[in-house]
């Protein structure tokens, strides 16, 4: 759902920069026979029932998790989102440690992985020797294609130990010394925690990103690039003065998919995160998310009230996502409103 | 002709039809996840030498209770007993299926398995935070032989759902009125320390992973991985080590017949002999059978699995019941279990 979402966002900002289309343009001109009429009209009408059923699919996702989390939301109220205990025993619930968790781990994520993303469109598409331009872009789309589980299994057992062992010690005694900063930089060196969620969902997200702004970096003319280049441009001149200002609806289009698939991510969260409900400052100790709180307690949730809670958080991860996506709309139309105006 | 193709249409609905109520007489259940591998197991036998199927969903206890509430399946499982009042409200009835037990593993150098041995309120003060570090006075006076390191103790527990989770707080609760108060029973908990595993691989991957860590697993899981496990002081004040013979101790001693439902909980049970952390996975089916049909095929399963399935159960490191347990819950079937007319489903 985020990545269709995302995706969706990533469509129209495309659509924003080429040139308007009409809307007839891609059917054949005038069909001499009646029957390519009748044709028309009813693939017309065939695709908008298919678009129309995306709709009522998000409203009847929509109203079903209003419904379902009712029990939750009448008994907590709007404290629900903002207290954070959740005890199945005694049937007190309050959202927040998975709220946060989920928010701080995409954090981290985008924090990790946007910029790495943009370091391997660059390369792949301004220095990249040609030999090397396919491999790699494989390798990058590969990257995407790896089932989330696995990166879960990778990250216990291989990431975070080494992780635990040997980085967040010294992470600890150095980063950690530092006022204010310092406190993100404490806690059990166990491995295990907020910061290694945030950091294998960053190596999941990056694909995604990474391809995004290979392919927007791709469509820049090279007649505007040469010259630039031809004024005497640097390649970072080119790229920060061309090619970013050119592609920036793409680029954000791909960092939102980005982040759709972190805030959605559960198994590979649920591996690595430590799964306790809690809110710290430091990102070394174990927290939670929405997503995995809701795969590892859902089974085993009997009662309707534990039940109700563990949808209202499903129903506030949809509207997190919801809330992305309207973000990344209103920063793509701001940034259309500019367009002209600087430079 | 057209007549014709009716009738043809008719005569292959009734074989399809026909078909579809052959098949129909495998029975289905769902609920735990505990006792799936041996259900799984009993299911295969019995189909080799009944050919009657059973297909069994391991989609937690909470799926369970509500998949047979809403009569989808012929019968549901849950690790944690129903209690007396729920039974009678839900017109379901219960009797338990398999036996198994809970172990405390650690992580720490040095220390050969079983050779660490805890008591009740220790594991309770451990898992509440109070006790912090492995040299903690408490821990070095029931261990004097063993070298402990002052490492800081990390907890590690279920962070799904779990039977193995009720077993685990529920023998807390018993031992500790401090736990019992501050955190309670329950297939999960609010847990005032550590970190979260899923599933008992889970647990098992993080003690084996993190230094001076404990945590709780499966008994049949802590055997097949060979986990470092700890030994338990019982309610009579024996230290016991994890074995087939404790758990049965444990279930052999039980009040069943005293308590309704046979919902009687096997953790801290007296008896020089028995694991205290041991516990019965359960069945329950409507006590009105709508379809007696397949309610009498879901009996039968469980009357050959009970008296013919112990062997299997143990190479799979389960409990069978014991069985003086497996007459009763016949009598229990016998008197409780009825079909829409008022008459007895087994006898």
């Amino acid at each position: 759902m985020p990545i269709d979402a995302a995706a969706a966002a990533l469509g129209s900002a495309m659509t924003a920069e080429s040139p308007p289309r009409t809307r007839r343009q891609s059917a054949p001109p005038e069909s001499p026979r009646a029957s390519g009429a009748w044709g028309d009209w009813v693939f017309e009408r065939t695709t908008l029932f298919f678009a129309l059923l995306v709709l009522a699919l998000l409203a009847g996702i929509l109203i079903s998790l209003g419904i379902s989390s009712a029990p939750a939301l009448e008994k907590f109220g709007i404290g629900f989102f903002f207290t954070n205990v959740w005890d199945p025993v005694k049937l007190n619930f309050g959202g927040l440690a998975p709220i946060y968790g989920t928010l701080v781990t995409s954090a981290i994520a985008l924090v990790i992985g946007v910029p790495v993303s943009f370091g391997i469109a660059l390369f792949l598409t301004e220095m990249c020797p040609v030999v090397l331009k396919r491999p790699l872009g494989t390798a990058v789309e590969l990257l995407a294609a790896i089932p989330s589980i696995i990166y879960g299994i990778w990250g216990l057992f291989i990431f975070a130990p080494l992780f635990g062992d040997y980085v967040q010690p010294l992470l600890t005694q150095t980063l950690g010394h530092i006022p204010i900063i310092g406190a993100l930089f404490q806690g059990a060196p166990n491995g295990i925690g907020i910061f290694t969620a945030g950091f294998i969902l960053s190596i999941m997200i990056i694909p995604f990103i990474a391809s995004v702004m290979r392919d927007v970096f791709e469509i820049v003319p090279p007649v505007l690039k040469e010259s630039a280049y031809g004024i005497g441009c640097t390649t970072w001149e080119v790229v920060a003065n061309v090619v970013l200002p050119y592609t920036k609806v793409g680029v954000i289009g791909g960092i939102m998919l980005g982040l759709g698939r972190a805030l959605g991510e559960t198994m590979a969260v649920t591996f690595v995160i430590g799964n306790a409900y809690r809110i710290s400052p430091a990102l070394f100790n174990p927290g939670n998310s929405i997503a995995s709180a809701l795969a590892n307690e859902f089974n085993e949730a009997a009662d309707p009230v534990h039940r109700a809670s563990l949808i209202s958080l499903g129903l506030v991860l949809f509207l997190l996502t919801f809330i992305v996506l309207a973000c990344s709309r209103l920063l793509i139309a701001q940034l259309a409103r500019g367009e002209g105006r600087s430079t | 002709m057209r007549t014709l193709s009716l009738q043809a249409f008719l005569a292959a609905a009734t074989i399809a039809f026909g078909l579809s109520t052959a098949s129909a007489v495998d029975i289905t259940g769902a609920g735990a996840t505990f006792p799936f591998p041996i259900y799984a197991k009993w299911a295969e036998a019995y189909k080799a030498k009944t050919g009657v199927g059973m297909n069994y969903q391991s989609i937690g206890s909470g799926g369970g209770i509500a998949q047979i509430k809403a009569k989808t399946v012929d019968f549901g499982a849950s690790d944690m007993p129903l209690k007396a009042e729920d039974l009678q409200t839900a017109g379901l009835m219960q009797f338990p299926a398999i036996i198994g037990g809970v172990v405390p593993i650690v992580n720490l150098e040095g220390v050969a398995p079983g050779a660490i041995k805890f008591t009740g309120p220790v594991l309770a003060d451990i898992y509440l935070g109070k006790i912090k570090t492995w040299n903690d006075k408490a821990i070095a006076d029931l261990n004097p032989g063993l070298k402990l390191p002052s490492d800081l103790i990390t907890v590690v527990r279920r962070s799904d759902g779990s039977g193995t989770t009720f077993l685990w707080t529920d023998y807390l609760s018993k031992v500790s009125p401090e736990w019992k108060e501050k955190v309670g029973a329950s297939t999960a908990v609010a847990w005032p320390e550590g970190v979260g595993g899923k599933g008992n691989e889970g647990v098992a991957a993080y003690v084996q992973r993190i230094k001076g860590s404990i945590g709780y697993v499966e008994y049949a899981y802590a055997k097949k991985n060979k986990m470092s496990y700890g030994s338990v002081q019982n309610k009579d004040g024996q230290f016991v080590q994890p074995e087939d013979d404790a758990f049965q101790a444990a279930a052999a001693g039980a009040d069943w017949k005293g308590t309704p439902g046979f919902g009687a909980i096997l953790t801290n049970q007296p008896g020089k002999a028995s694991w205290p952390i041991t516990g019965a996975s359960f069945i329950l089916m409507h006590a009105k059978q709508e379809k007696p049909q397949s309610g009498a095929e879901v009996l039968k399963f469980f009357d050959w699995a009970l008296k013919n399935g112990q062997k299997m159960a143990s190479e799979l490191d389960y409990v069978p019941l014991p069985a003086p347990l497996v007459t009763q819950i016949e009598d229990a079937w016998k008197s409780q279990l009825k079909d829409g007319g008022g008459k007895a489903l087994w006898n």
